[in-house]
């Protein structure tokens, strides 16, 4: 690899870096919220609402499947709406942000399904509002199983990035396509792919530590 | 009897059917128009087999589940329409202990016995200190800071009536507390919510499958079947005189009972004397009484089967004896034991009686 490639890959990986925590942040937080919605008012939980969890589910199914390449020019006019533009590190980051959250909102409540409903009725026949049990029973009692979904987003994501990087989003995708595919430098792709596969490595690692913590079993 | 505490008046709950055949299905009557009432400082019993019930019936205590006809009023709270706003400082005075424990796997020992009190508002001081006195009760002090993972079946039950009585409650609802313990355990358990009952002059109502349970503990027992209580009284005497099937079979799990008919054709064989059975409880008459109309008429009586245990802390059982005598003696020694209690006389290996059950 070309010694005047470093600074550009380093840049590269800052621009990764931006779009992947931002989407981890934003659709973790928000896939997290919407999850908690399809567990909460799925029929028989806390808050069941036929109507209510039929929507959030449909609105997952149809987004989930979308292929992130296609999903990030549909919603190319929403893009305009909120970031002003439809190409560029913050759009593509955006769309990474929604698709995060409804991959994210599926894991989450297939993880919470898992909670002894016992645990649940417990702390109702001791009072507590619904508020407080999502808080103090159901989030803590799944906290594990929950961290290691938010790793598993994680390499999603950076497989996101990955795409938005080549249709111009930039990042480490866009770098190794740009330097290394297309200049048939093979070493500039292997670089990358070495990066990639550090840094997932090293979440996983973390992940896993922290989930097993979270375990208390 | 004291004054009432939960009194339910034509308690109706019914359950939407489920699944596919939701529009043709009727819906299911858990608990179909019960009215019965539980007296303050009693232990009271609702014992049915699976699906009689009896889960529903106590849920509608804390409103878990709420009524769909009829009332429930709890400690002169009717809970009937209440929002579930309201109905939650209700709950919360009524403690309720679960057949898998439900305890929060996230938190420790002392961890979970504190939940109620934080729902509750307590300060954090308050609460250890509080904690701290539960766990003595339940005589689980040096656990507190262990994780439910690391406990026996028996400890996590204590686990969870330290938790259910944290907040002084004056009920404590107790749904299946021993049916995932085994025998010793049970014993344990049921001696504690006996401690519970009689130290803190709480009322304690226990679900449960098990005549074990009830025959040990409860003062007073409704039995269940199809979502109606079918029996209802004093525990002692449902058990000795019981009216329904499902009672007699409940009674017969537990009790040695009568011999059937393949015991008896045992005894017979191994018995050449006259075989009878007496009943034996408080009301019809005592062993010692028994064996005083035999030695009276001279009569040896054996015991070949059956045995005595106790029913509300009061004696009842059934006991099989071989009386060998001569024939006069023999027949005045039944026409004795006829008047101090209940007898079937199921004659002799030569001989044997056609008399049916006279129970």
């Amino acid at each position: 690899m070309r010694p005047d490639l470093v600074p550009l890959l380093w840049e590269a990986f800052g621009q990764t870096m931006f779009m992947v925590l931002i989407t981890l942040a934003v659709g973790g937080f928000l896939g997290l919220l919407l999850g908690l919605g399809l567990y909460l008012s799925r029929p028989g939980n806390l808050l069941a609402s036929r109507g209510v969890f039929a929507v959030l589910n449909v609105a997952v199914n149809i987004v989930r499947p979308v292929p992130f390449l296609i999903f990030l020019v549909a919603i190319g006019p929403l893009t305009r709406a909120f970031v002003g533009t439809t190409i560029g590190m913050e759009a593509f980051t955006f769309a990474m942000c929604i698709m995060a959250t409804f991959v994210f909102a599926r894991l989450v409540e297939q993880n919470l399904v898992s909670i002894d409903p016992g645990v649940i009725e417990a702390a109702r026949a001791m009072g507590a509002s619904p508020l407080r049990i999502v808080r103090t029973v159901v989030v803590p009692e799944a906290l594990s199983p929950l961290v290691l979904g938010y790793t598993f987003l994680f390499v999603g994501v950076l497989d996101m990035s990955a795409i938005a990087g080549y249709l111009g989003g930039g990042g480490l995708g866009d770098f190794a396509i740009v330097y290394g595919y297309r200049q048939y430098d093979w070493a500039v792709t292997a670089i990358v792919v070495v990066i990639i596969i550090v840094i997932v490595q090293l979440v996983q690692w973390l992940g896993n530590s922290l989930a097993r913590r979270a375990l208390r079993r | 009897m004291s004054e009432t505490i939960i009194s339910f008046r034509d308690a109706v709950k019914e359950f939407p059917a489920r699944g596919r055949a939701r529009r043709r299905t009727k819906p299911v009557r858990a608990v179909d128009g019960v009215t019965l009432d539980i007296a303050a400082g009693e232990i009271f019993g609702v014992i049915g087999y699976s699906g009689a019930g009896k889960s529903t019936l106590v849920r509608l205590v804390n409103a878990l589940e709420t009524t769909t006809a009829g009332s429930v009023v709890v400690d002169g709270t009717d809970l009937t329409g209440l929002s579930e706003a309201r109905l939650r400082p209700v709950r919360a005075g009524i403690g309720m202990i679960f057949q898998q424990f439900n305890l929060l796997r996230s938190r420790t020992v002392a961890g979970n016995v504190a939940y109620p009190l934080e729902v509750a508002g307590w300060s954090r001081a308050d609460r250890d200190a509080r904690v701290a006195e539960l766990l003595d009760f339940v005589g689980l002090s040096g656990k507190a800071a262990s994780y439910p993972s690391a406990l026996s079946g028996g400890q996590k039950q204590r686990v969870g009536i330290a938790r259910a009585l944290a907040t002084s409650p004056t009920i404590l609802l107790a749904d299946e507390a021993t049916s995932a313990l085994d025998p010793e355990t049970t014993a344990d358990v049921l001696a504690l919510l006996q401690r519970v009952n009689r130290e803190l002059g709480i009322t304690v109502v226990v679900i449960t499958h098990e005549m074990e349970v009830v025959r040990s503990i409860c003062h007073r027992v409704a039995v269940m079947e199809r979502g109606r209580v079918v029996e209802l009284g004093d525990a002692y005497q449902v058990f000795s005189a019981p009216r329904q099937p499902v009672t007699r079979r409940f009674v017969a799990s537990a009790l040695r009972d009568a011999p059937s008919t393949a015991v008896l054709d045992r005894l017979r064989a191994r018995h050449p004397g006259r075989i009878v059975t007496v009943r034996i409880d408080e009301v019809a008459g005592s062993s010692a009484q028994v064996m005083g109309v035999l030695a009276e008429r001279g009569v040896a009586g054996t015991i070949v089967y059956g045995g005595i245990t106790e029913v509300a802390e009061r004696p009842y059982g059934s006991l099989t004896l071989e009386l060998v005598g001569d024939d006069a003696a023999v027949r005045a020694a039944l026409d004795g034991l006829r008047a101090v209690t209940a007898v079937v006389d199921h004659g002799t290996a030569a001989a044997p009686a056609v008399e049916g059950s006279d129970r």
